[in-house]
């Protein structure tokens, strides 16, 4: 099969749509010439024009409110928050108004809007470039939130994201951009709250979201190496969970690490690790653990940020102390 | 340029040589960044000297100011030491944040700099409230707060604005209006006038060449004495060009502007190069003077530059220190 990078793997996403689809259109910063920093989206004001792929000022308040205006009455409109850390600028727009309307005009009125967005640190962007911030907007609902963890997901995703018909948020990991995985010639879509296992093990279950599932599945190659074998599953939407496979592994392997790279507390492993220990209580073997980025703005210096994040020597770690039972009455 | 006053000879030097300072400063980051010796990602000032220069030359130690991702030109011209603001890029222990910040979060406290900022428009309300803190604790100090012509597009201005005329706050709000915003030329994002937002609020505004160092101060000492006696808030737009791409990876740049753009503003209105003449023409320096200054500023760049190549990175024990303050 071929292979494309992720940031084609979007773009393919979008345009496929947009040429199925004349209501779907994209706004944001430096979306049409420029194609956007990254260059995700370059290309596409070529082929649709510049009344589809609309430049706007930075005004992210702004434009994100004219999307959800825009949804509510028959469009379909793809936003571009340039860096992730922007969605605190936007937050009343898509969490005050886009995640509530459906609910508060009693299922009248649909907002069906994406807004793509990045996360991730370790590319010394610092503290208000480098954040994690799905659990802000998992936390709402109305919102379904999806993570790709490489260009296979990231077409299929965005393809389901632009045709639901609520709000929904897809964060790419801006390290990604570049990575190559086989992506399908003909269409596909992954359907939302399908959990995708990655490698199939009996010893411990990681489950990892976005960059961090290669994290997860290097820990694992680790840990074959010694003789434990680790079930490496990919949620791929944060909501809607796919609960019923997680559980699944749980039950099979007794033992969970869960990894995201936002900040430790108050995260996504946290809610994943409390529904397990909820759901599977009996079957768990050691207390599940959560790994997320340390709880510390991101630092700008290398010698810093390097430290932040988990990684797969760290992942294996922790599942060598899980599988020895050496945390089961840890102080 | 107007006729030299003949008692501030000192001041027109200083002026000069902090431009170059900055220039300086760019020239060198850019190759610590382009020989992949600086991580991240920064965004360069060279060709707004006049701006960060002929501002900063009007305020004191205790005036405030609020910086953007653009900020090294404002982190000098307030005063800044070359050695720390280096070690600040590289990620050392040294930095005036300990390489927590880098270049788009330095902030120097001892000479007023609040600091850099990621987000666009991210310090408007910052240098406001450092404006109402002046007023409400009986303070005469004044705040600057510098962004970018973009950032005008950011609704906080307009909230904080409102509030700084009704309050009659000391603040200055200096518009960097380099013509571009990103990738994107000012006009395509800014509808109407620039400076007339401003005077819907009733807040007096200017519009000046931003290349034009002594125009800049004299201005700005104006509206700084203004502000001090309670007559604030003011709003100037500055006219002005960045000769680099937006930030240091934007190297192809002809599908936004045209090379004869970037060779007329840095031919035909560069800053150092116009304040050079002026100050040989009035005789307040010869040329000889000038080279020996440049050279000077050059040594003592390459000597910070070194100095931060070898500085130690902080302690990783450091990752946790100052989420709180204690
Ligand atoms: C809230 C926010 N939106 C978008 C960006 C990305 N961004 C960084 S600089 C910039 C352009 C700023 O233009 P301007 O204010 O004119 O300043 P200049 O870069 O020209 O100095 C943009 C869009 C950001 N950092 N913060
Ligand atoms: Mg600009």
């Amino acid at each position: 099969m071929r292979e494309i990078t992720l940031s084609q793997a979007v773009n393919e996403a979008i345009a496929e749509e947009m040429r199925r689809d004349p209501t779907v259109f994209l706004l944001g910063e430096d979306v049409a010439e420029a194609g956007t920093p990254f260059k995700v989206l370059s290309g596409l004001v070529e082929e649709f024009g510049t009344q589809r792929v609309i430049d706007t000022p930075i005004s992210e308040p702004g434009f994100m409110g004219l999307a959800v205006g825009a949804a509510m009455t028959g469009a379909r409109p793809i936003v571009d928050l340039m860096f992730g850390d922007f969605i605190f600028l936007v937050m009343d727009q898509l969490c005050n108004q886009a995640a509530k309307i459906h609910y508060m005009s009693g299922g009248k009125l649909n907002v069906p809007l994406v807004l793509r967005t990045n996360m991730g640190a370790t590319r010394r962007s610092a503290a208000q470039h480098s954040q994690s911030l799905q659990a802000l907007v998992a936390h709402i609902p109305g919102l379904k939130v999806a993570m790709p963890s490489s260009a296979y997901e990231a077409k299929g995703l965005m393809k389901t994201a632009i045709r639901d018909n609520n709000p929904v948020v897809i964060f790419e990991d801006k390290l990604m951009y570049q990575d190559k995985a086989p992506v399908p010639e003909e269409e596909y879509l992954i359907p939302f709250g399908v959990a995708n296992i990655k490698r199939e093990g009996t010893d411990i279950t990681l489950i990892a979201t976005s960059s961090m599932v290669q994290v997860a599945e290097k820990a694992a190659e680790l840990l074959a190496a010694e003789g434990i074998s680790a079930e490496v599953i990919d949620p791929r939407t944060i909501v809607p969970l796919d609960e019923a496979t997680l559980l699944e592994s749980v039950r099979k392997t007794s033992r969970a690490i869960v990894i995201d790279e936002g900040h430790q507390s108050y995260g996504i492993t946290a809610e994943i690790a409390s529904r397990l220990n909820e759901k599977a209580f009996y079957h768990l073997d050691a207390p599940v653990l959560r790994m997320g980025a340390m709880d510390v703005p991101v630092p700008f210096s290398p010698a810093l940020e390097d430290v932040t994040v988990p990684t797969p020597e760290g992942v294996a770690a922790n599942a060598r102390k899980l599988c020895a039972g050496e945390l089961i009455h840890a102080a | 340029m107007s006729p030299a006053k003949k008692t501030n000879s000192a001041d027109y030097l200083r002026m000069y040589r902090q431009m170059v300072r900055i220039r300086t400063f760019e020239d060198n980051a850019n190759q610590l960044y382009l020989s992949a010796k600086m991580p991240g990602l920064t965004h360069m000032y060279s060709g707004e000297e006049a701006v960060a220069v002929g501002i900063c030359e009007a305020l004191t130690d205790d005036d405030r100011i609020t910086s953007t991702h653009r900020g090294h030109g404002h982190c000098v011209a307030k005063g800044a030491d070359f050695k720390q603001m280096f070690c600040e890029l590289l990620g050392k222990a040294e930095g005036y944040c300990r390489g927590k910040g880098g270049s788009m979060h330095i902030a120097d406290q001892s000479h007023g700099n609040l600091g850099a900022n990621a987000i666009v428009g991210g310090s408007m309300g910052i240098a406001t409230g450092s404006a109402l803190r002046a007023k409400l604790m009986g303070q005469d100090d004044v705040t600057v707060c510098f962004f970018g012509d973009g950032a005008t597009a950011q609704g906080l201005l307009y909230e904080v604005m409102n509030m700084a005329a009704l309050w009659k706050l000391p603040v200055i709000y200096a518009c960097e209006n380099n013509g571009y915003s990103e990738y994107t030329k000012t006009e395509e994002i800014a509808a109407g006038s620039i400076t007339a937002r401003a005077e819907a609020f009733g807040i007096e505004a200017h519009r000046i060449d931003g290349q034009d160092v002594l125009a800049v101060n004299e201005l700005t000492q104006k509206l700084v004495a203004r502000c001090r006696k309670g007559e604030g808030p003011f709003f100037i737009e500055l006219e002005t060009y960045r000769y680099h791409g937006h930030h240091v990876g934007d190297i192809n740049r002809a599908y936004y502007r045209s090379k004869d753009e970037e060779k007329d503003w840095k031919e035909n209105r560069d800053p150092i190069i116009r304040f050079r003449s002026w100050l040989v023409e009035q005789g307040i320096a010869s040329e000889e003077e000038i080279e020996a200054m440049n050279a000077e500023v050059e040594k003592d760049a390459a000597e910070a530059v070194a100095y931060a190549e070898a500085a130690p990175y902080p302690d990783v024990s450091e990752v946790d220190m100052h989420v709180y303050a204690a």
